[in-house]
């Protein structure tokens, strides 16, 4: 029975002797350099396209649809306000937060605001992206909402959408209320703790002005034509 | 019979150390022949030291995805310019999905021969880190940041050929 004991008590130091190990094992050096005099330089960035602030009136649009017909936002009756994202058909986080504009609109559009989907990556030259696929992303994943072909890029860089998706909610003056992103999990719907855009509505319904009014995010370059 | 019973577990116990000794050495050893062979997962805070350096030695630090064309297109830039300069330190922080390591990621770096140190960041809610890297940057990729000990330069865009990359590293780092 004792010599039971002693070795039961053997087993277990070992074991956890050994699950040190593994853990030290496991370990990566991620070389701890301390930090420096730093000058930063700031070269030209995508920002200084321009765009639009907070509280700027956006432009409305007449941009081809994935159905054939021309839209507008004035076309939207009675809306309270836009929920407009620039997207794309080959992004995998454009992709990722397919589902989730959809349930965006589905509870949304019924209380004034409709998601409205710009592709400003749409392209000839690359069939992924051009006007045929992205009828058929639509026609795929039956988007309760329009998608819209921003042919020539002209509507994105008013606007100042550098990423896909990357989202500009107006209030029903088409005044820009909100700029970023959807929430704060692009991998998972499911461990999303603040959900941007619904709570940015949330605050333009209760007559409050979003806060954050401003997020960012790590998502596909818009890829904006150099003259 | 108790006893043998111990004994057993004992032994059972003892394998996997054994296979601890064994793995961890040879490793150790070969983590320099094969650098990208093992690609490690950093959140934001645990990438950030190697953001800086006490160095004079230019770094380039490379946020970037195989699902991002432009970087792709990049990488041979960035390539040439190690093979150029051994000296310079090169690091590339891939965006991709840590699921896609082992799948994608490793069978993607050997094709294109990448053997510069690559890192994955996997650290979702990139709105709380974006700005403490560089508060101009939008999020888009590539981004890139060029520095040593004493200048630092951020590029929200992709290095079109070898030149513009050395004409960049040339205005940050004065002294080279």
């Amino acid at each position: 029975m004792r010599i039971h004991h002693i070795l039961y008590t053997a087993i277990l130091t070992a074991g956890s002797f050994l699950i040190t190990l593994g853990a030290a094992a496991q370990e990566r050096k991620g070389p701890p350099r301390g930090g420096g005099g730093h000058s930063p330089v700031q070269t030209k960035t995508l920002e200084e396209v321009g765009g639009y602030k907070i509280g700027d009136v956006a432009t409305d649009f007449k941009l081809k649809n994935v159905d054939g017909n021309m839209f507008s936002l004035s076309d939207i009756e009675k809306a309270k306000g836009y929920i407009v994202v620039f997207t794309c058909n080959e992004c995998p986080f454009a992709k990722m937060y397919e589902d989730r504009l959809i349930a965006l609109h589905n509870e949304y559009a019924p209380k004034g605001y409709s998601v409205i989907a710009i592709n400003p990556n749409v392209s000839d030259s690359n069939t992924r992206e051009g006007f045929k696929a992205m009828q058929k992303r639509a026609e795929e994943k039956e988007f309760p909402f329009v998608y819209l072909a921003d042919e020539g890029q002209k509507i994105a860089p008013q606007y100042g959408a550098l990423r896909t998706p990357h989202v500009f909610l107006l209030d029903h003056e088409r005044k820009v209320q909100y700029i970023g992103t959807i929430d704060d999990n692009a991998r998972s719907a499911e461990n999303v703790k603040v959900k941007y855009v619904v709570n940015a509505i949330e605050s333009l319904e209760n007559d409050e002005k979003p806060n954050p009014n401003f997020t960012k995010a790590i998502g596909c370059q818009v890829k904006i034509a150099r003259n | 019979m108790k006893l043998q019973k111990c004994i057993f577990l004992l032994a059972v116990c003892l394998l996997p150390l054994c296979y601890g000794f064994i793995t961890v050495n040879p490793e150790k050893e070969s983590s320099h022949l094969s650098r990208n062979q093992e690609i490690p997962v950093y959140n934001f805070e645990s990438l950030k030291p190697l953001l800086y350096t006490n160095s004079d030695k230019v770094h380039i630090v490379n946020f970037w995805a195989m699902w991002c064309a432009p970087c792709v297109k990049e990488l041979p830039i960035l390539k040439q310019y190690e093979a150029n300069n051994p000296n310079v330190e090169i690091l590339l922080v891939s965006l991709d999905f840590p699921e896609n390591i082992d799948s994608t990621l490793k069978p993607f770096l050997k094709k294109k021969g990448i053997t510069s140190e690559v890192v994955l960041l996997d650290d979702p809610d990139a709105n709380s880190w974006i700005d403490k890297i560089d508060p101009k940057w939008s999020g888009a990729i590539p981004f890139t940041i060029i520095f040593n000990n004493e200048n630092r330069s951020y590029h929200e865009r992709a290095f079109e050929n070898i030149e513009d990359l050395e004409n960049e590293i040339k205005k940050t780092i004065k002294n080279k």
